[in-house]
């Protein structure tokens, strides 16, 4: 087994998705099919091989310090689930 | 049994940049919620970061000043979590490859310097604010924070007392203040501190558990919350109690930590190089570009101070702490080069009528009530004898009142300081005679009686007699 | 000839000799959209009022001669998430709601800038995770040479809409394959440039070092043309480099003559249709006998691609993916508190594979497993890298079949993730290294699916790429062939 319920069930806290009874099942079995097939990946020695890093020799894209951007509270709210006033309206956050 | 406290502090300080670190929005304060927000700092779906390049700088600058090692390649990454105010479900910060690396500060403590050395400095995004609605049962979010950049300072475990805390602190954000990357206010939030605290016996290398204190708003309150924090870990310790890894907070009315009511605690952030930022090149040459607008720092400018102006150790001390106030100093000292006098007119008076006034957090020396050019003039009418260190004082308390400049209000006011013998003779012969009984008193040896006779002079001539050449007529007509 | 057949250039320059007008093409396409969307279903937005403005404000242009562009006055279609102003982004997901974006992502403000018409938002699979369109909240695409067949995914909806005339062109992303293999299955042509050509602003992020934007077109002529019009340096996006964009029709003229093409064994698998290696290694000889140099190379890292792109990209996913929560924008469930308000509105409004894609990702970066997966991952990726670059110094383009197999069956994969995933190993090396590739169709099996040639070429040389496709092309006759929908007209 490379994943048991219990990891599944933690990492879909980490994830936020509540997932049903039969949904951990079906998602166990499968997570466990495809990390098996992963171990494929331990089979090349990877001693001093740097990690991929594409964009690392290309011309850096940086912005000057400037503000170009304009208030639009109602652009940025038009989708909000919920709103008061241009505040974005959630539920409560206990601390 | 004697327990040793091991203190580390991390600081968080808003970076003082026009836009926001990836996107164009202003970071000014006080603006109305989601006004300084776009979809970039928003969140939205399909946007991207493009780095402010004026952050950069500012960690550069930071790490020169505190002689830390600056990364060549210096990777942004994403820390991954859940919370209504950080939009994206991620921050974007840095974990390996920080901007810098080591560094120290050096903290004058108890009379003597030591060196807090510094792990690390990353630069990161702000989050947004929560506001609690409590007839709603709802929260409310204004993202205007969101994405406003951070400088992350962290420093060793290398601090031993809350006192030591303290004094850290404030070197560090006077140094903050005078690269003018931070305005260090802790009470608005743009200067802020956790700190990670355990204790070991006296003369034990091993370290204890380390427990984090967040919600410090002040640094009084970082050094109540460590005498606290130390003194509880200390007792739970003699009892034969444990002390579990965990994260308190400062309760400021209790004046005591207390455990997170959450499961806070096990985060899981699942750091990892964000693939939207390709990692920062740094060289030499922007390296020194930014070394050279490095402006001279607190220690050495203190040093200056009292090796060229002669001042005492905690005038300098008191004149650099702040790098507006020394600005303001060496600007009056182009105006008149008195800086024993002007040191004490700053220091003295300018900062109490500051602190009546509530102004002095107000870095903005345009908002003070005397500006450098004027309080130089004073300095200088009065070393001039234009006017007497008396008149003075009502020259200032009207500078204050009205922002007329001090030669204006003199000659206004007819306060110029009266030094002519010719009417200066008539003054004294004038209380001379009004006074007989005190002028034999003296002539019999009361030497009390002379501040009475000055006093009336000063008084028939509304203060404005010139003090010495009162005393020379003064003597002269009484010994005669 | 029916004006929805046309190509782009042919149009074009139609629309420009005033023979025709954009207005009458626009309205062309969507009758062609009415007859046959209901056996297709490349479409989950129509915009038809506001294509037909933009329409009529490209024929002013037009008849003002002013800068007439190749593309002004073309009937696009943009896979759904392609964030575009006025138009509704769902991703193929519940979890967006009607979202209406306040911004137009670069793509779509470039093609406006060039006069292009945007007529409608066209099917993926959900997120762009899947190689079929099944994986889409809505409905299938099915494959407009055989309905019964999938379109290919996740572009599938762009690739149908093309090969259906639903629209003239259409842009699409490619992650891991997304814009080539359902070219392949629907018998049309498909661009992915080389990372950091084509800026993703405004694209909906699935994984981020290997998203890329591209054209799906009717032939390579169009997609060389649309290609001018997108590439080139963006502010917005970080990873969308200045490199300099150079003419790409002046790679069209050049023919194969002297092009180095490599041909990786591991490409021509047991487990490979045989219609499909026969068809690309006929191909590849029509290309030697115009004058390509052909040579065998290899890629021994491929067989490990499948599995590398499987933790990256959904550990990518995983974080881009978590804004989506319910608090600023989309659906948002009914709960008990926040912590519930997350979790239902999130299991709620993502599908299956989404949702397993997200607990792989979260999976391979979470304590514990980071080094084991995430990092190993990234350094297989190195790995594979390097063996193209190996490659590119023996030859200037890559030939490989652009899918092991045409066009399945719909519902023949769904149920085993992992099969679906192994069915990408002809396109995902080359998302892993950034590389330039397209899809063209090079003949068609028993059954009458189309199949697919892929041409890789080396990062930002998208002119050899675009050169031998047309090449090929021009000798051969697939691009003329058309499926034949029973309409309801």
């Amino acid at each position: 087994m490379k994943i048991s319920r219990s990891d599944v069930e933690r990492v879909a806290v980490l994830a936020r998705l509540r997932l049903t009874e039969s949904e951990t099942v079906d998602m166990t079995a499968q997570l466990d099919a495809i990390l098996t097939y992963m171990e494929k990946l331990n089979e090349i020695d990877t001693t001093n091989v740097e990690p991929f890093s594409l964009a690392a020799d290309r011309p850096k894209v940086y912005r000057e310090d400037t503000v170009t951007n304009k208030p639009d509270q109602d652009g940025l709210l038009a989708n909000a689930p919920d709103r008061d006033g241009s505040f974005f309206k959630v539920p409560k956050i206990i601390e | 049994m004697k327990y040793e406290a091991v203190i580390g502090l991390e600081v968080h300080a808003q970076l003082l940049t026009e836009s926001k670190i990836f996107c164009g929005c202003s970071t000014r304060f006080g603006r109305a919620p989601n006004a300084n927000t776009c979809p970039v700092c928003a969140g939205f779906p399909g946007v991207l970061p493009v780095l402010n390049r004026r952050v950069i700088e500012f960690a550069i600058k930071v790490g020169l000043a505190a002689h830390s090692q600056i990364a060549r390649s210096s990777v942004l990454a994403r820390k991954n979590y859940f919370y209504p105010d950080l939009p994206k479900g991620y921050q974007i910060s840095q974990y390996d490859q920080p901007i810098c690396t080591g560094g120290f500060l050096e903290v004058e403590f108890d009379g003597s310097a030591k060196q807090v050395c510094l792990t690390r400095i990353h630069i990161e995004e702000d989050a947004g604010k929560n506001i609690h609605d409590a007839r709603a049962g709802a929260s409310l979010v204004d993202l205007n924070r969101a994405g406003v950049p951070l400088l992350e300072i962290v420093s060793e475990p290398d601090i031993r007392s809350p006192e030591e805390a303290g004094a850290y602190l404030r070197t560090l954000r006077t140094m903050l203040q005078y690269l003018g990357v931070c305005d260090g206010n802790m009470e608005e939030g743009s200067f802020r501190c956790d700190a990670n605290v355990s204790v070991r016996l006296h003369g034990s290398a091993e370290m204890g558990t380390k427990i984090e204190i967040k919600n410090l708003n002040s640094f009084r309150a970082v050094e109540r919350a460590l005498g606290f924090e130390i003194e509880r870990q200390s007792e739970t310790l003699r009892e034969g109690g444990r002390l579990i890894q965990e994260t308190r907070l400062w309760d400021e009315q209790r004046q005591a930590t207390r455990a997170m009511r959450s499961k806070e605690s096990a985060h899981d952030y699942r750091y990892f190089p964000d693939p939207d930022l390709p990692p920062l090149a740094i060289d030499d040459e922007w390296i020194e570009a930014v070394r050279a607008t490095l402006p001279e720092l607190p220690a050495a400018r203190k040093r200056r101070f009292i090796s060229k102006y002669g001042l005492l150790d905690y005038e300098a001390d008191l004149l650099t702490s702040r790098k507006d106030v020394a600005d303001y100093f060496e600007t009056a000292l182009k105006i008149h080069a008195n800086p024993k006098a002007l040191s004490h007119w700053i220091v003295g008076d300018l900062f109490r009528v500051l602190k009546e006034r509530r102004l002095d957090a107000e870095l903005y020396i345009e908002n003070w009530p005397v500006s450098p050019l004027q309080l130089g003039e004073l300095v200088q009418l009065i070393d001039q004898q234009k006017i007497s260190g008396k008149i003075a004082k009502t020259v200032f308390e009207a500078m204050l009142d009205t922002s007329q400049a001090p030669l204006q209000i003199v000659s206004q006011r007819g306060l110029e300081q009266v030094s002519d013998s010719g009417s200066l003779e008539s003054a004294v012969e004038q209380v001379l005679a009004a006074n007989s009984k005190q002028v034999e008193q003296f002539k019999a040896g009361n030497q009390k009686v002379y501040g009475f006779l000055v006093g009336q002079v000063m008084k028939v001539t509304q203060g404005k007699a010139n003090p010495q050449k009162v005393n020379e007529i003064l003597r002269a007509k009484l010994s005669s | 000839m029916k004006l929805a057949a046309l190509t782009l250039h042919e149009a074009s320059e139609r629309l420009r000799r005033r023979e025709i007008s954009s207005v009458e093409l626009t309205e062309a396409v969507f009758e062609r959209i009415d007859a046959t969307d209901d056996r297709v279903r490349a479409y989950l937005t129509l915009g038809r009022d506001a294509a037909l403005a933009q329409a009529r404000q490209a024929d002013l242009r037009l008849r003002q001669h002013e800068g007439a562009t190749p593309l002004l006055g073309i009937p696009f279609a943009l896979k759904d998430n392609f964030l575009a102003a006025g138009l509704r982004t769902t991703c193929a997901s519940k979890i967006l709601g009607d979202f209406m974006s306040p911004y137009d992502s670069t793509a779509a403000a470039r093609l406006r800038a060039a006069g292009a018409v945007i007529i409608g938002k066209t099917n993926l699979d959900e997120f762009a995770m899947g190689s079929s369109t099944e994986n889409s909240a809505f409905y299938p695409t099915r494959n407009p040479w055989n309905p019964e067949r999938i379109p290919g995914g996740s572009s599938g909806g762009s690739a149908a809409a093309v090969a259906a005339d639903q629209c003239i062109a259409a842009l699409g992303t490619d992650t891991g394959g997304s814009i080539r293999q359902p070219a392949a299955c629907c018998g049309v042509v498909g661009l992915k440039p080389t990372y950091g050509r084509v800026s993703r602003y405004g694209i909906i992020a699935f994984a981020s070092s290997m998203d890329q934007v591209g054209p799906l077109t009717k032939d390579v002529r169009d997609a060389c043309l649309v290609l001018q019009a997108l590439a080139g340096h963006d502010p917005a996006d970080s990873t969308c480099a200045p490199h300099p964009v150079p003419d790409y029709a002046e790679a069209l003229s050049l023919g194969a003559q002297g092009v180095r093409v490599g041909v990786p064994r591991e490409y021509f698998i047991s487990g490979m249709q045989p219609a499909v290696e026969q068809a690309v290694r006929r191909a590849i000889h029509e290309l030697a006998d115009r004058g390509a140099i052909v040579e065998d190379i290899s890629l021994p890292h491929t067989e490990y691609a499948v599995a590398v792109y499987y933790v990256v990209a959904t550990a990518e996913a995983s974080s881009n993916l978590a804004r989506y929560d319910g608090m600023r924008f989309g659906r948002r469930a009914e709960a008990e508190d926040l912590t519930e308000t997350y979790m239902i509105s999130r299991d709620e409004g993502f599908g299956a594979e989404v949702k397993r894609r997200i607990m792989l990702g979260t999976y391979a970066l979470s304590a514990g497993y980071y080094d084991a997966y995430y990092l190993k991952a990234q350094r297989v990726r190195a790995l594979i890298q390097k063996d193209f670059d190996e490659a590119f110094k023996r030859c200037d383009v890559i030939l490989t079949p652009t899918a092991p197999t045409t066009a399945f069956k719909i519902g023949e994969k769904i149920q085993d993730p992992l099969q679906m995933y192994l069915s990408d190993i002809d396109t995902i090396s080359i998302n892993l290294a950034g590389l330039p590739a397209l899809s063209l169709p090079c003949g068609f099996d028993e059954a009458g699916m189309p199949i697919g040639l892929q041409i890789i070429g080396r990062h930002f040389d998208e002119s050899a790429v675009l050169r031998i496709a047309h090449a090929y092309e021009q000798a051969t006759e697939w691009h003329f062939r058309k499926p034949v929908i029973a309409t309801s007209k």
